[in-house]
């Protein structure tokens, strides 16, 4: 079958269709569907429990909001990344991979504190104030799908400074970038879902 | 922009696969951490079968205690041990009886042994690609699989018991170790088993869709595919966004447990001393359940049906009535399952006025149920029917999806319910609807892709005494029940005493009626396994197409090998629906046979077709590159 004859093929018709997504990214979108019906249940859950009254307001600790602030700008350098690897832009792609990957420990590291912060206001995890065991679900769990992240970006990284990352060698980093903006997404939704239902 | 994408791919996955072509996988590789998915079914199906007799034989135990509350049980001491106490079943493990049955049957067997066996065997060679699209996340479904049943089933030897909080583990009961023997490590084995379980399902889920939407041969159109795939790709869907949830509220509950937090537990005294938790609330466990839970009845069932539609059309010797509406009602389930949670809740207290909104949904589920059971009696009519095994079992399917349905319009309705919560009317509902149906249409499918998954036929007279032992056993089994749920016997008591009008001793011999039957039916599946292994190995030879039959798996050599297809896969270009077309001289025409192939027999809109038949052709470069390692 020789490129001519494809050409004559219209491309726009149903079979070609059968095979024209990457497998591996399809499947990424299936586990993120997959993750954001787990914390769309703990969501709901949350303005359920919350509709039955006895609860606890407090303010989120301010950490939080800077984090957010971080997070985001991980998730720029991560498009900054890809978009070097596309243009085969190797320091760029090196440059922006290691930011997002620093800036993604710096959240991590910052919700933490946060922990702590919950903790000095006597707010924890165990007991019974619901309202302050809830935070602790989302920011946690969340916090070990952002580990999770980190894992699949070193792999990205460690490919980036091998140059094995380029125009023709794009799926890693896609997925990856993928994953990570998702997850920054992911906490955006939990950080004014919990900002707006205290 | 296709074949660019595709190719950039393949570079990184070549030298990989390289290798795996030219040397044939060793013992390991093959048979046990295989990646391929025929292997992986057989892995499936035959931990299914295992877990299926170890959930019945449970359920025959407390079968005797509610048959016969006054008989000697002594003689199951060797195997009980110390769970009989003075010829009695102890009262707790009564409870860890039931509880294990429900979670035995539910997951291990009904979900992971049917959608398990059936997704992964059929998928790839009904649509025609060469193995799942990801093999190692494949392997890894069954693997966590087998981790969460060994688990599972150690909890069943532990000296405290298992689970024993019935299938739908309620906190509180749940939540404190101390409320029961069965909360304490049995429950912690439960919940790790199951959350092992969930990654499993949604590891093969994932894999399911990808290959559905993915790897479909050159030709086979969403339209073209047949209806078993179809519900195998609904079956995935329901799991993959309701599995989650049920790890959500597996989460709160193992926290609540461990951790000392109180999502599910408010204001609970223990032998008069108050405990510290305060502020939790047990509905809104409730609530994640079965948001997972309902979901579930549909994730057992809807791969029956598929099944059913695909084994009835073959042997009615016709094209399956409805095709599109099939594909449609099976998607409005797939809708509604989401929506229909709370009609397990009605008596929890919940604003009755929510409660006729479930209601309303609830009720509508019935229509495209009842689509779904009137294409297949209109298929059935007038059809050349041929009687195998497989076909008398999706029948039968057919059959206890119509008695066990009706009876879910009634339960459907809040006000009704509040009489028949929770009483052996629900017990009669939903075993012969999912329970019952969901096992005939595993059984029908094992019989019918027997030779296909195995080389060899099963034995069809064992077949038939099997199936009619079954067929009336169910219905011995079942139907009465629903007299004793009208009467008032609640579900997961141990035993009866203080029924109104003395029910419990006007419905001791119905009771021991039933204990019979089960243990007759039960007894009757022996038939099944020695067949079924006996056929494994000594059956008569298979022939390319025994059934006669138009999907692209038949098209595989008989002993299908490690990518399917020697040469070329096929390409498909009509639906797998065309038995008995009128002017055709066979009285079938597979899925592979082009259309300019059967002048005699095409309808008008079909000669259209022939055209795009080369386009087809064109694909074949484009279909190779995929496989290109």
């Amino acid at each position: 079958m020789t490129q001519e004859h494809l050409k004559d093929i219209d491309m726009g018709e149903e079979p070609v269709k059968t095979m024209s997504m990457n497998p591996k990214k399809f499947m990424l979108w299936l586990a993120i569907a997959s993750i954001t019906m787990m914390f769309a249940g703990w969501t709901s859950g949350y303005l359920v429990r919350k509709a039955e009254g006895n609860w606890h307001e407090f303010d989120l600790p301010n950490i939080f909001l800077y984090s957010t602030a971080v997070l985001v700008v991980s998730s720029v350098f991560m498009h900054l990344a890809v978009r070097a690897a596309k243009k085969d832009n190797f320091n760029t792609l090196k440059i922006a991979i290691s930011i997002t990957f620093a800036f993604g420990m710096a959240f991590l590291f910052m919700q933490w504190y946060g922990f702590s912060d919950l903790v000095k206001n006597q707010l924890h995890f165990s007991g019974s104030d619901v309202a302050a065991s809830w935070i602790y679900v989302f920011v946690g769990i969340h916090g070990l799908h952002i580990i999770s992240g980190l894992v699949v970006l070193l792999f990205s990284l460690v490919s980036s400074f091998r140059l094995s990352i380029n125009a023709n060698n794009l799926t890693r980093i896609q997925l990856c970038a993928t994953y990570w903006h998702f997850l920054d997404g992911l906490w955006l939704y939990l950080f004014f879902f919990l900002y707006f239902n205290r | 922009m296709a074949t660019a994408t595709l190719h950039a791919n393949d570079t990184h996955a070549h030298g990989h696969d390289h290798e795996h072509e030219h040397h044939e996988p060793g013992f390991i590789r093959k048979y046990i951490f295989s990646e391929d998915h025929k292997t992986i079914a057989k892995q499936y199906l035959i931990t299914g079968i295992i877990w299926a007799f170890f959930g019945g034989a449970l359920s025959i135990i407390f079968r005797l205690q509610l048959g016969f509350p006054n008989m000697n049980l002594d003689w199951l001491k060797p195997v009980l041990g110390e769970w009989i106490v003075e010829g009695k079943l102890e009262k707790e493990f009564y409870l860890a009886l039931v509880t294990m049955h429900g979670t035995i049957m539910v997951f291990f067997v009904l979900t992971a042994g049917l959608s398990g066996t059936f997704s992964n065997f059929l998928i790839p060679l009904q649509i025609g690609a060469r193995d799942m699209a990801s093999g190692f996340l494949n392997m890894l479904s069954y693997w966590f699989f087998f981790l969460s049943s060994v688990i599972m089933f150690a909890s069943l030897f532990i000296e405290t018991g298992p689970a024993s909080g019935g299938w739908v583990i309620y906190p509180p009961l749940s939540a404190l170790p101390q409320a029961m023997p069965g909360s304490g490590l049995g429950m912690t084995m439960w919940l790790t088993s199951m959350t092992f379980f969930i990654v499993s399902q949604l590891l093969g889920g994932v894999n399911y869709i990808t290959t559905v939407i993915n790897l479909r041969t050159r030709g086979m159109s969403f339209t073209k595919m047949p209806l078993t795939i179809w519900a195998f790709f609904f079956t995935a869907v329901l799991g993959l966004l309701s599995f989650p949830v049920l790890l959500s509220a597996a989460l709160l509950l193992i926290f609540d447990r461990s951790f000392g937090t109180s999502f599910y537990l408010s204001e609970i005294y223990i032998g008069g001393e108050a405990l510290p938790n305060v502020g939790g609330s047990a509905i809104l466990y409730q609530h994640l359940f079965w948001f997972l839970g309902h979901p579930e009845v549909y994730i057992v069932l809807l791969p029956a049906l598929g099944i059913t539609s695909e084994v009835i059309a073959t042997n009615a010797r016709k094209p399956i009535f409805g095709y599109r509406a099939m594909i449609g009602s099976m998607m409005g389930i797939t809708v509604l399952a989401f929506i229909v949670w709370a009609h397990h809740m009605f008596v929890t207290g919940m604003n009755p006025f929510l409660g006729s909104v479930f209601m309303f949904l609830t009720l509508i589920i019935a229509v495209p149920s009842a689509v779904k059971a009137f294409n297949y009696i209109t298929t059935l009519w007038k059809g050349n029917i041929i009687f195998t095994p497989g076909m008398l079992f999706s029948i039968g399917l057919v059959s206890l999806f119509i008695s066990g349905g009706v009876t879910g319009i009634i339960l459907g309705n809040s006000a009704l319910d509040i009489n028949l919560h929770d009483t052996y009317f629900v017990v009669a509902h939903f075993h012969l609807v999912m329970g019952a149906a969901s096992f005939f249409g595993l059984l029908a499918g094992v019989y019918h892709w027997f030779p296909k998954l195995f080389g060899r036929m099963m034995n069809n007279t064992l077949g038939y005494v099997h199936f009619w032992l079954t067929f009336a056993g169910v219905y011995c089994v079942f139907f009465p029940m629903h007299y004793i749920g009208i009467a008032g016997f609640p579900r997961r008591y141990y035993s009866f005493t203080a029924l109104a009008n003395n029910a419990q001793d006007t419905f001791a011999d119905l009771n021991a009626f039933i204990s019979i039957a089960a243990i007759l039916t039960f007894a009757a599946q022996a038939i099944f396994a020695f067949n079924f292994f006996y056929s494994i190995f000594k059956g008569k030879k298979a022939t390319q197409n025994p059934w006669n039959s138009n999907t692209l798996e038949w098209t595989t050599p008989i002993n299908v090998g490690h990518g399917n297809w020697e040469g070329e896969i096929p390409a498909v270009y009509r639906w797998p629906y065309d038995y008995s077309k009128p002017g055709s001289a066979s009285d079938f025409i597979p899925q592979n046979v082009p259309f300019s192939a059967t002048p005699e027999s095409n309808f008008p809109e079909e000669n259209e077709e022939i055209a795009k038949e080369k386009e087809i052709e064109g694909l074949l470069a484009v279909q190779n590159d995929v496989y290109n390692h």
